[in-house]
C-alpha cells in the first residue's frame, strides 16, 4: 500500500552542521497494517514521517501509496490520501476557530470547498453526534473556540479530524507525548479504537516501549537514519519491553565498538 | 449637520478599506503595505474612466478587478519568491506610485460635472422633494447630493458587508480564516495555503481599491498622494472598532470595523474643526495607533506589578 523506495535527506549538506536525518531508507507498508517507529531522539522518526507527508522532499529516492508516485505532490495535495496528528497538541488545530468550524474543514479534507455556508444546523448535529462519542463533553461546546480546551482534548478532535474521511493513510507524530499521563491514556485507547474501527493503515511514532508494544501489530526500529530492527506481525507477539531495550543496547554498542575500531584504525595508520 | 453627514460618509466610504485590512491583517494575519498603492490605484482608474465616459459603476467594478491584481502580485511576491511580507508590500507600494502617476498622466485629476455612483439616488431625492436642492431635517438645511452620496454610501457599505459576512462564513471562507490561524494544519487538510494566501491578498486590495474609487468619487477628484497612510488609518480604525464591540463573533466584527471606521472619521472632523492642524494629522494617527497597540500590555504589565501578591494568594 505505502512503498518507501530508498529516501535519504541531509539537512545543511556541505556544512559544519550537516546532518544524515535519512539515509536510504525502503519500507512497505501493507494495506491495513498498524506500525510503531521506535527509535533514540533524533534518529529520524519525525523526518520519516515529515518525507511521506510532503513536508519536504526528499534528497533521493521515491515514495507510492497505492499505484500513485507521490514524490513530488505537495503536502497539501498528499493531504487527499493522508491524515496526520502531530506532536504538538496545538498543532492540528485552528485555536481561534470554532471546534464546529474546525471540524468543518477536515469534513472536506483534500476536496474542494464551496462557496456554501459551512457549519449549517444539519452538520451541527451530525458533528455533536461524532464529538458525543470521545466522552469529553464536548459536544455542548461546538461554538466555543478550540484554543480553550485543554491539549488533551485538542489532540482527541485532531486525531477525530484526521479520520473523519477514511484516509488512506493515517501518520501519528508522538501524539501522546506531550499530554499528562491521563490524557496520554485515553488518546491512545482512542487511537486503538479508531484504527481497529475503521479498519485504518496506519503509523505511529512512538517514544513509549510500552505503547508500542501494546498497540501495533508491526515494530520498526530506527537509530540515526536507517532502519536497524525490523518486527513483522508473527515476531511481535513474542516481543516484550525488555527485548526492545535489549535491542536499543545492541544497537548502541555495535555503534561504539565500530567507532572505537575505527579509532583503532586511524591511530595505525596515521 | 452637513459636518456630521459628510463624516458619515467618508466613514463608510472608508470602511470598505477598512474591511480589506480586517482580510489581511486580522483574517490572514498578514502585514500588507499595499494598501497606500491600491487605495490611490482604485481612485485613478476611476478618475480616468469616469472622465473619459464611463459609467462610474463599471468605472468602479474595473478600480476593484485592478486592486484585487495589485494585491494578488504582492502575494506571489511573498509566496512564490519568498520575500518577507513587509518588504513584498513596500515593492508593490512603491511600484505602484509611479503606476498611479502612468493612469492619470499629472497627479490629480479633478472630477467635475462628472456622474458618480450617487446620481441615481439624487435624481430620486430630488423627484420626491419636487425640484428642490435643500432638505430641512429637525430644522437643519441639508443638501440633497450630500443626502444622496450619504445614502448611496449606506447601500453599498450594508450590501458589501453583508457578502463579506456570507463570504467568511462558507467552506471557502473558513479555509481562508484557518489559512491565518495555522498553515500547518491547513496544508494538513489539502488546502493550498500560499493561494489561499494570494487570494486574500487580492480580495483585500480589490476592496482597498474600491475605498479609493468612491472616495475620489465623493471628493471630486483623485490624488497620487491620496493613499499616503491610508493603512494606518484603516488599522486606526480596526482597533476602534475591536474596543467597541469585540470580536466575539463575525458579524460582531465585520460591524464594529465599520462603527470603527465611522467613529474615527467623526473624531477627525471634530479635532479638525476644534483647530488641529490638518498637516498634523497622520502623526496624530500613528500616534493613535501606537498607543493602541501598546496600551493593552502596558496595562497588563502594570496589573500583575500591583496585584502580584494575589496572584500568589
Ligand atoms: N527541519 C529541520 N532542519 C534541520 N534539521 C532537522 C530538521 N528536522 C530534523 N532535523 C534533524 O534531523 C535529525 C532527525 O530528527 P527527527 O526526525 O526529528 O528525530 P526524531 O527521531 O527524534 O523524531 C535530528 O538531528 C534533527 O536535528
Ligand atoms: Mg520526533
Amino acid at each position: 500500500m505505502l512503498n518507501v523506495n530508498g529516501i535519504s535527506k541531509t539537512f545543511f549538506p556541505n556544512t559544519p552542521n550537516e546532518v544524515r536525518a535519512l539515509r536510504n531508507i525502503s519500507l512497505q507498508i501493507e494495506e491495513g497494517s498498524f506500525t510503531g517507529i521506535i527509535g533514540t531522539n533524533g534518529s529520524g522518526k519525525s523526518t520519516l514521517l515529515n518525507a511521506i507527508a510532503g513536508t519536504f522532499i526528499p534528497d533521493g529516492g521515491s515514495i507510492f501509496i497505492d499505484e500513485y508516485e507521490i514524490s513530488h505532490w505537495s503536502e497539501y495535495r498528499r493531504a487527499r490520501l493522508i491524515g496526520r496528528v502531530f506532536q504538538n497538541p496545538f498543532a492540528g488545530t485552528a485555536a481561534e476557530m470554532s471546534i464546529a468550524e474546525n471540524i468543518v474543514m477536515a469534513m472536506r479534507r483534500g476536496k474542494t470547498r464551496p462557496l456554501t455556508r459551512a457549519v449549517s444546523h444539519k452538520m451541527k448535529a451530525e458533528i455533536a453526534e461524532k464529538v458525543g462519542m470521545l466522552n469529553m463533553g464536548l459536544e455542548n461546546r461546538l461554538d466555543n473556540p478550540i484554543g480553550t480546551l485543554s491539549g488533551g482534548q485538542r489532540q482527541a478532535l485532531t486525531l477525530l479530524m484526521a479520520t473523519w474521511l477514511k484516509p488512506r493513510l493515517l501518520l501519528l507524530d508522538e501524539h501522546t507525548a506531550a499530554l499528562d499521563p491521563k490524557s496520554a491514556a485515553k488518546v491512545a485507547e482512542l487511537t486503538s479504537r479508531i484504527i481497529r474501527e475503521e479498519k485504518l493503515t496506519a503509523m505511529m511514532v512512538t517514544h513509549s516501549m510500552q505503547q508500542a508494544i501494546d498497540l501495533p501489530d508491526r515494530i520498526v526500529m530506527m537509530h540515526r537514519g536507517q532502519i536497524v530492527e525490523d518486527y513483522g506481525k508473527e515476531e511481535k507477539k513474542r516481543v516484550r519491553v525488555a527485548d526492545l531495550l535489549n535491542t536499543f543496547d545492541r544497537v548502541q554498542k555495535r555503534e561504539l565498538f565500530d567507532e572505537s575500531v575505527s579509532e583503532l584504525i586511524k591511530e595505525q595508520y596515521l | 449637520m452637513n459636518l456630521i453627514i459628510g463624516a458619515f460618509t467618508i466613514g463608510l466610504i472608508l470602511s470598505l478599506l477598512s474591511m480589506g485590512m480586517l482580510i489581511s491583517f486580522r483574517m490572514i494575519k498578514f502585514t500588507d503595505i499595499t494598501v497606500d498603492g491600491s487605495f490611490t490605484l482604485g481612485a485613478s482608474i476611476t478618475a480616468m474612466l469616469i472622465i473619459s465616459g464611463w459609467s462610474p459603476w463599471l468605472a468602479s467594478l474595473v478600480a476593484f478587478l485592478c486592486g484585487m491584481l495589485a494585491g494578488s502580485l504582492t502575494g506571489i511576491l511573498y509566496t512564490r519568491f519568498k520575500i518577507q511580507e513587509i518588504l513584498a508590500g513596500i515593492l508593490m507600494m512603491t511600484a505602484l506610485y509611479s503606476v498611479n502617476l502612468r493612469i492619470m498622466g499629472r497627479s490629480n485629476i479633478p472630477l467635475l460635472d462628472t456622474s458618480t455612483v450617487s446620481e441615481f439616488p439624487e435624481r430620486v431625492l430630488v423627484n420626491l422633494s419636487d425640484g428642490g436642492s435643500k432638505l430641512s431635517i429637525f430644522g437643519w438645511s441639508v443638501s440633497m447630493m450630500d443626502l444622496a452620496v450619504f445614502i448611496s454610501s449606506i447601500i453599498i457599505c450594508s450590501l458589501i458587508a453583508w457578502l463579506l459576512f456570507r463570504f467568511l462564513l462558507t467552506h471557502f471562507g473558513t479555509a481562508l480564516r484557518a489559512t491565518g490561524n495555522n498553515r500547518q494544519m491547513v496544508r494538513a487538510q489539502g488546502v493550498n495555503n500560499n493561494a489561499m494566501v494570494i487570494f486574500s491578498l487580492g480580495l483585500s486590495n480589490g476592496l482597498v481599491a474600491l475605498s479609493g474609487a468612491l472616495l475620489a468619487q465623493y471628493q471630486g477628484f483623485a490624488d497620487v498622494q491620496m493613499g499616503i497612510g491610508m493603512m494606518v488609518w484603516g488599522l486606526a480604525s480596526i482597533i476602534i472598532g475591536e474596543a467597541l464591540v469585540g470580536k466575539s463573533s463575525l458579524g460582531i466584527t465585520i460591524t464594529g470595523v465599520i462603527l470603527g471606521t465611522i467613529l474615527f472619521r467623526l473624531l477627525i472632523a471634530i479635532a479638525l474643526r476644534w483647530g488641529l492642524n490638518p498637516n498634523d494629522l497622520k502623526l496624530v494617527t500613528a500616534i493613535f495607533v501606537f498607543a493602541a497597540l501598546v496600551a493593552p500590555k502596558f496595562f497588563r504589565t502594570m496589573h500583575k506589578k500591583f496585584f502580584k501578591s494575589s496572584y500568589h494568594a
